[in-house]
């Protein structure tokens, strides 16, 4: 063995890894503000559409359930600009990969959030006569919400630990950070058991901080 | 295009079989692993329970690719040779491993207190509820989310080839250094891709629906 931990070289390239993870949680953070918009726009049409539109929205759903994560992020990023006009930077052409990854987990959460509304919410709306626009907006909406946040939080947290990807494409995101010192110092176990802290240390807290905020929201049943 | 696509197909066939051996050994592996550590998580003494408890939530904390890099730069640093293959079969390993755990334990807690009642009940020892009762009914409730975590290990797959084992994904980033047919070739490892995980959800979903009668 003889391997003797020395974690000064860790320490002095710590800007990587802080850089790193802050890059990290920006890229989840934009990723699934995108991804909610998403989720809700086809959520919501997927409820109230005729068979063609649901198959299309259920057809993008399952392709993106179904292939790995890291090839859909080189298809956007090594793949899409050879057919269409467009130039992007790797950070946000991770960002759009993302986005689109959790808008597909995020139909299916809001869609069966949107069927879990109790049907008496939805009369009763009717009854005091609200619009369609107006039960969707005020009623439906509102409780769906409810009903869905220990999902999203999830959603969240695991949309996190993905953007481990991005390094993939030389986004300098935390893993990234980590490959850099891995590579530059080989303090090798020290970098990953520091990395590894860290990714659990912001991933439990954002989980803690997700509960009591659930628990202030949670649904009526 | 289309001729230096078929020209490369049987690479990109060699690729998917390491893609589907790795995942096939990744599944079995964690299974085996999974079902010992999960009932020991249930049953087992407070050190044990704590342990796997300790090993579950690690696990599952970091990203996949962290512990692959932990595992295959960290084991030759101190004084563990593994090939890279096996290196990588190992991280993924680990990973689902956690998974399953939660599964098993998922399982069991799902079956009604009532059962282990009756049996307790009508005479039966420790390990015959277990066997007998516990065991056969919690199986059902394991099932359809494992199988369903079984794309989870062909989707992870991909993540060998940044270790330079020629997987399926690895077999697509070579053809296309070559021909610079990016998004065909992009597309086609999709569909692959997609092909095998969505049989495997088709398949979760209808067991599912067959084990549907097991009722609170």
């Amino acid at each position: 063995m003889g391997y003797t931990l020395n974690f000064n070289l860790i320490w002095r390239h710590f800007d990587k890894l802080w850089g790193g993870l802050l890059l990290s949680l920006e890229l989840a953070v934009i990723s699934i503000a995108i991804g909610i918009v998403i989720g809700l726009v086809l959520a919501v049409w997927y409820v109230s559409a005729g068979r063609v539109v649901r198959a299309i929205i259920a057809a993008y759903v399952e392709f993106i359930r179904n292939v790995p994560l890291i090839l859909l992020v080189y298809l956007v990023f090594y793949g899409l600009p050879t057919v269409v006009d467009l130039a992007y930077s790797a950070p946000t052409s991770f960002v759009l990969t993302l986005s689109v990854y959790s808008g597909a987990y995020l139909v299916e959460v809001f869609r069966s959030g949107l069927e879990a509304v109790p049907r008496g919410q939805l009369d009763a709306g009717k009854a005091i006569g609200l619009t369609p626009w107006q039960r969707l907006i005020h009623v439906r909406l509102p409780t769906m919400l409810r009903i869905t946040l220990p999902a999203l939080s999830n959603t969240f947290i695991s949309l996190f630990k993905d953007t481990s990807i991005a390094s993939v494409i030389s986004v300098p995101e935390l893993t990234y950070g980590a490959q850099w010192i891995n590579f530059n110092t080989f303090r090798i176990v020290e970098v990953y058991l520091v990395t590894t802290a860290m990714y659990l240390l912001t991933g439990y807290t954002l989980l803690f901080a997700l509960r009591l905020v659930e628990r202030r929201f949670r649904a009526a049943r | 295009m289309l001729s230096q696509i078929l020209y490369a197909l049987p690479f990109l066939a060699e690729g998917f079989a390491v893609t589907l051996w790795v995942s096939l050994l990744v599944v079995v592996l964690s299974l085996i692993a999974g079902v010992l550590l999960g009932v020991g998580l249930v049953y087992g003494p407070a050190p044990l329970r704590w342990a796997v408890r300790i090993f579950s939530d690690t696990i599952r904390g970091i990203p996949i690719l962290v512990l692959m890099f932990f595992v295959y730069y960290g084991l030759p640093a101190v004084g563990v040779h593994l090939q890279s293959f096996w290196a990588a079969v190992l991280a993924l390993t680990l990973f689902k491993t956690a998974q399953v755990v939660e599964y098993v334990r998922g399982a069991v807690a799902s079956i009604p207190k009532g059962q282990s009642e009756a049996a307790m009940a009508i005479g039966l020892t420790f390990r015959q509820r277990l066997t007998s009762v516990i065991f056969p009914q919690a199986f059902r409730r394991f099932l359809p989310p494992w199988i369903n975590g079984v794309t989870d290990a062909v989707k992870g797959s991909a993540l060998v080839s940044l270790l330079g084992i020629t997987d399926l994904m690895q077999a697509i980033n070579q053809v296309i250094g070559r021909t610079y047919e990016a998004m065909p070739l992009y597309i086609l490892g999709a569909l692959i891709y997609f092909a095998v995980n969505y049989a495997l959800s088709y398949a979760s979903r209808r067991l599912e629906r067959r084990f549907a009668f097991i009722r609170d």
